[in-house]
């Protein structure tokens, strides 16, 4: 298992895909990728694996990537186990990159547990922040551990690749450069569909996923202070009134206002929004961990000491059942004024925010 | 049916504290619990058993006081417990952790066979969820990750059927028997121990094997030297400044944080709700 670590080179990506299309965390691990192969005077490479995929190297080479291993199979059609760690596998042993990341998604953080047991390699978890130290070209992962309680560096000094899962929306994306091209290296899988353990027998989408807290610009979210479901409804209200998705912390859905697809934390989900309003949410760190990457926290509590306020950007202490109608009113008289439907494609990018 | 649950036993990290001085955790701040995702492991071991027979046998890695968390599983309707226990196996990370569990298994296996292996998502300490795969990946079988639902086990023709948990809903997928399957806590409600279980919980004594105990170890898979990650340094996440305090009535802040909010107002107008 100890190798030569000189005969390492190159900082991949995995490009997860589905029915044909990338992953956002796979072209914001680019950025990331990119950063680090500069410093270590490396390519970037993209593994792209799936049915009928190749169109998707052109994607891949403008977010970034100066390489791209493909393999397209039909095999590959749909995520499983046993195949992809085979492939990717393959790839490392013959390639030898010294950095390797995946989103971590449920596919991607499968996967690369199979790899590194397959490959014998380190395996970072659910990273958050990435360097390099160019002279020991030593990868260093931080990720919070304990309950986001630390933040913790691993390194891993005497095997290759060092790999790592990296949290989607961490990282952000390169603006794609249109024509940007490189090298595509195409391989082929040697397994057959009747020696396969697994079958994909079917994907059950919902119908339309009734909540996206990841994927939500603005979020307004109700804690414990809301007390019951006619507070949680006047916070739903606020939601409404700022085109904000509605989320709530682990004690609002323990008391049953609400489903668990809406819970923001670390055992619900980790959000980005550009906007993030409390309201009555005390901020222990499992709840933090969730939040506080947001662009904007706005946190409204009656309680000074409470937590939240140290995370957030803006506080407002006060009485959550005076304040938050107010808000809800104000939003409403000024976005009423916005005639709907107007904006144009135009407007986009002249107001820049912040 | 013989399924075997690798369990952890881990501090509970909603209230464990951090040394500032020293940046290193204070377990003696935090009691020790079974983690929370293997119980619903275990629940789903004792539900498979309840419909087609057989035995539930947990396995763990970790100091002598780790037993605590295998009673704890027996509460819940484990028959059987085994802890492997020795200085040789500490400072595992996940791949030397998932090569000692695997000779554990290889172990059980050669007496009782293992038709079916279950871990829970992930150890709330260390949040990697890479041991149950690296386990599987080891004894050869398929893992299943993020299963939310077990739909079917044909014992007699050694296949089984589970959903599995994905971004855009969830996926059915056939495997074969043996696998090893990670599940969510979704998958069931953790029940409360029947009085029995609790009494023959709180006498039960699991056996305890050390490296000796287990065939054809390489001690050099094992423990801190098996480990090909290290933990650099650790810090405390950084805390920010602290928010700034909006004051005046509820009316002046509700005017002044408009303001704020307004910087953004194309974000208001055009954010599409994902609700």
């Amino acid at each position: 298992m100890r190798v030569n670590i000189d005969d390492y080179r190159g900082v991949w990506v995995f490009m997860e895909q589905k029915e044909g299309q990338l992953l956002d965390v796979g072209l914001e691990l680019l950025a990331a990728g990119q950063d680090l192969a500069r410093k270590l005077e490396v390519d970037v490479c993209g593994v792209l694996l799936g049915d009928g995929v190749k169109p998707l190297t052109n994607q891949i080479f403008e977010a970034g990537a100066d390489k791209v291993y493909v393999i397209d199979d039909p095999i590959l059609k749909f995520y499983r186990t046993e195949t992809y760690m085979k492939a990717v596998g393959d790839l490392v042993r013959k390639y030898k990159p010294e950095i390797f990341l995946y989103g971590a998604t449920s596919n991607g953080k499968d996967l690369a547990s199979a790899v590194a047991t397959d490959v014998l390699c380190g395996l970072t978890a659910d990273t958050t922040l990435m360097d390099v130290n160019v002279e020991k070209r030593l990868f260093e992962a931080s990720r919070p551990a304990f309950g986001g309680n630390i933040m913790a560096t691993i390194l891993c000094k005497k095997h290759r690749p060092q790999m790592a899962t990296v949290r989607p929306k961490v990282i952000k994306r390169l603006p794609p450069e249109p024509g940007r091209t490189g090298e595509v290296v195409e391989e082929v899988i040697t397994l057959k569909e009747e020696d396969l353990k697994t079958k994909v027998l079917e994907i059950v989408k919902s119908s339309k996923k009734a909540v996206n807290l990841e994927e939500a610009d603005i979020i307004v979210a109700a804690g414990k202070g809301v007390k019951d479901a006619k507070g949680f409804a006047m916070v739903a209200e606020l939601a409404e009134a700022m085109n904000a998705t509605l989320g709530a912390s682990r004690d609002v859905v323990e008391a049953g206002l609400c489903g668990h697809e809406r819970q923001v934390g670390q055992t619900g989900a980790t959000v980005t929004p550009k906007v993030y309003v409390a309201v009555g949410i005390s901020g222990a760190i499992q709840h933090l961990v969730g939040m506080q990457n947001a662009e904007l926290i706005v946190a409204i509590n009656s309680d000074r000491e409470a937590p939240i306020f140290q995370a957030a950007h803006y506080g407002i202490e006060a009485d959550a059942f005076t304040v938050v109608p107010m808000l809800t009113e104000a939003f409403r008289k000024e976005l009423s004024r916005e005639p709907a439907g107007e904006e144009t494609e135009e407007t986009e990018g002249v107001t820049s925010r912040g | 049916m013989h399924i075997l649950v690798c369990i952890k036993q881990v501090p509970d990290t909603k209230i464990i504290k951090v040394n500032p001085k020293t940046n290193t955790l204070d377990r003696s701040s935090a009691p020790a619990i079974l983690n929370p995702y293997d119980a619903h492991a275990v629940e789903e071991a004792v539900r498979l058993r309840k419909i087609y027979g057989g035995k539930v046998t947990v396995l763990s890695m970790g100091p002598p006081q780790a037993r605590n968390a295998i009673r704890k599983c027996v509460e819940i309707g484990a028959d059987e417990g085994i802890l492997i226990s020795d200085r040789r196996f500490a400072g595992a990370d996940t791949l030397a952790t998932s090569y000692a569990l695997f000779k554990a298994v290889e172990k059980i296996q050669k007496t009782d066979g293992v038709d079916l292996i279950l871990c829970g998502k992930h150890a709330i300490d260390g949040d990697t969820g890479q041991t149950g795969p690296g386990v599987a990946r080891r004894l050869g079988i398929p893992p299943l990750t993020c299963v939310i639902r077990v739909e079917d086990v044909d014992v007699e023709n050694r296949t089984l059927k589970v959903h599995r948990k994905v971004e855009e809903g969830y996926e059915v997928i056939a495997s074969t028997l043996p696998s090893l399957l990670t599940v969510e806590k979704e998958i069931n409600e953790v029940s409360w121990a029947p009085l029995p279980n609790m009494i023959r919980a709180a006498r039960y004594e699991p056996s305890v094997w050390n490296v000796d105990d287990l065939d054809d170890v390489d001690i050099k898979q094992l423990g801190l030297k098996g480990s090909p990650t290290i933990v650099g340094k650790m810090w405390p996440p950084e805390k920010s400044k602290g928010a700034k305090m909006i004051s005046g009535d509820p009316a002046d802040q509700t005017v002044a944080v408009m303001k704020i909010f307004m910087k953004e107002q194309e974000l208001f107008t055009k954010a599409g709700r994902k609700n």
